[in-house]
């Protein structure tokens, strides 16, 4: 059996577990044992900043993904099964769309000469563009469509396991469909909604993609620390040890969340 | 679910408003894509093939897309049968260690890609499979190989292995009673894993930034790169293509999956 998985497990070592272990390495020795970079990482103020407006953006991102999710999730879970599909399709559907097209999407949408500007104007609701990207605006706008799924699907898989009768016992007993939502569904969607938080939270900690296109250069999350030292600046140890810290964070949340529901029901989703 | 309260009518309204949020993006490269305006203007003022011309037409685009489509057919054969593998001694194996190894085979939907990215071109750089097409397609059989994992994963659970052990106390061997009992089974969940794989391999892009350069650059490496400086409109048709592609291939998947349950 253990000859079966050594050629996936011998990729795996090879193209994750090695280069991360490189990483941490790198990000400790140079030329001998220094704790430089990481002093470095946590005293310098573009290092702070950035760290600070990821997490800033991550929670943003996660908090908007929830308030947007939800309604969602908690619709397709109370149609009749041929709606719910059709609305879990639609929420699935930009999912598998390549994250390079959604970031051109969003530009074409949020520019100044953009679709929206244009409408907006159209309608003389504003005589001067408004600046919509190439800000923090613009990257969250655009991580919050590409996360949404990540955050629908997990609530939705919880709320459908929860059982009717409870919702009708609720009722039955007098309580008014608000208080039965908010005292008996709402807490048994708690699982789902930390499965879906964690997956959002985590996912948009390491976002690259959009930020580097929707963020104009001003947003610099840590991602972006990382290529940036690699790419510009040939600080490998400062990229390793910022890439070191960033990996350490993500880890730390997804044991801690491990306590309190499986790590399957947050990464099956994926 | 009969009577509509105020709570519910917000319900609709909200989930309405977030549902076009998710759809219209995706869908507004379409009329762009066809549109013949050089600058974006919207509604486009007439149709044109004029972008779809331009990319069939170029030569650094089409080479784009010959290594996009190599390496994403070789990452679904090298990562299908190493992920069909794998799954198989998980699901059977009753070895301690197998969870970890579980585990492991999902570190890359856990580790931050950006992060694996650079760690890759790190140990590329040192053995020299930076800018090469092994280099390329070996990265993406990693990254791909979760998703066949998990699906074909998904797949034994509805499979009972006593099936097998009867083929094997009839005298077949174990390879053979694989292939003439459990493989046929579970045929949809691995052509689903092995279609998840492809879409990953042909959208992949930050390791691609990092490790791909010369001649051997997919896709959406040049595509980053044509955004950063400027919005061209043939991008908008390559989004559409690549958009039609991915959905059609999801759709295949997703008949699979409900068949193999």
């Amino acid at each position: 059996m253990l000859a079966l998985v050594s050629p996936a497990l011998l990729v795996i070592l090879a193209l994750i577990v090695l280069p991360v272990g490189w990483l941490a390495w790198q990000s400790i020795y140079h030329d001998g044992f220094t704790l430089e970079n990481y002093r470095r990482v946590f005293t310098e103020d573009i290092y702070w900043r950035s760290f600070a407006l990821t997490f800033e953006i991550s929670l943003a991102v996660t908090l908007i993904a929830l308030l947007l999710g939800y309604p969602v999730a908690y619709l397709a879970n109370a149609l009749p099964k041929g709606w719910s599909i059709l609305v879990l399709a639609l929420v699935v559907l930009p999912f598998w769309t390549s994250v390079l097209v959604r970031a051109y999407a969003w530009l074409v949408l949020l520019q100044r000469s953009g679709v929206i500007n244009q409408l907006l104007r159209h309608l003389e609701l504003i005589s001067e563009p408004l600046a919509l990207v190439h800000n923090s605006f613009g990257t969250v706008v655009a991580t919050v469509h590409i996360l949404l799924p990540f955050m629908v699907l997990p609530l939705y898989a919880t709320m459908q396991k929860i059982p009717n009768d409870l919702m009708q016992a609720g009722a039955s007993l007098g309580a008014s469909p608000s208080l039965t939502f908010f005292r008996v569904f709402l807490p048994l969607s708690l699982p789902g909604v930390l499965a879906g938080c964690t997956m959002v939270f985590v996912l948009c900690l390491g976002f690259y993609i959009t930020p580097e296109l929707l963020g104009g250069g001003r947003t610099v999350m840590v991602s972006m620390l990382v290529s940036r030292n690699v790419e510009l600046y040939n600080q490998f140890g400062a990229a390793s040890a910022v890439a070191v810290v960033l990996l350490a964070g993500v880890l730390a949340i997804f044991f801690v969340v491990s306590r309190f529901i499986s790590l399957d029901r947050v990464l099956g989703q994926k | 679910m009969t009577r509509l309260s105020p709570a519910r009518i917000l319900l609709y309204v909200i989930s309405a408003l977030v549902l076009i949020y998710l759809i219209l993006p995706v869908l507004i490269i379409v009329p762009i894509s066809f549109s013949s305006a050089r600058f974006l203007t919207f509604p486009p003022p007439s149709f044109s093939l004029r972008w779809y011309q331009q990319y069939f037409s170029n030569p650094a685009w089409m080479q784009a897309t010959q290594v996009t489509l190599t390496v994403a057919v070789l990452t679904v054969l090298i990562a299908t049968p190493c992920g069909v593998a794998a799954a198989y001694a998980i699901s059977q194996s009753k070895l301690r260690i197998m969870r970890l190894i579980h585990m492991a085979l999902l570190l890359p939907l856990v580790v931050p890609i950006i992060i694996t990215a650079v760690g890759i071109f790190f140990v590329y750089a040192k053995v020299g499979l930076v800018a090469t097409m092994p280099g390329l397609v070996l990265a993406n059989v990693m990254l791909g190989l979760p998703y066949v994992v998990i699906s074909v994963l998904a797949g034994l659970q509805s499979f009972d292995p006593a099936q097998e052990m009867v083929a094997r106390s009839l005298g077949m061997n174990r390879l053979r009673s694989f292939f003439a009992v459990t493989l046929p089974q579970i045929k949809s969940s691995v052509v689903a894993g092995g279609i998840f794989a492809f879409i990953s391999a042909m959208d992949e892009t930050i390791v691609a930034l990092f490790i791909s350069g010369g001649q051997y650059q997919p896709l959406t490496k040049r595509m980053f790169t044509a955004l950063r400086d400027e919005i061209d409109p043939t991008i908008a048709a390559i989004s559409t293509l690549m958009t039609a592609a991915s959905f059609m291939l999801v759709l295949l998947a997703s008949t699979r999956q409900k068949k193999g349950g």
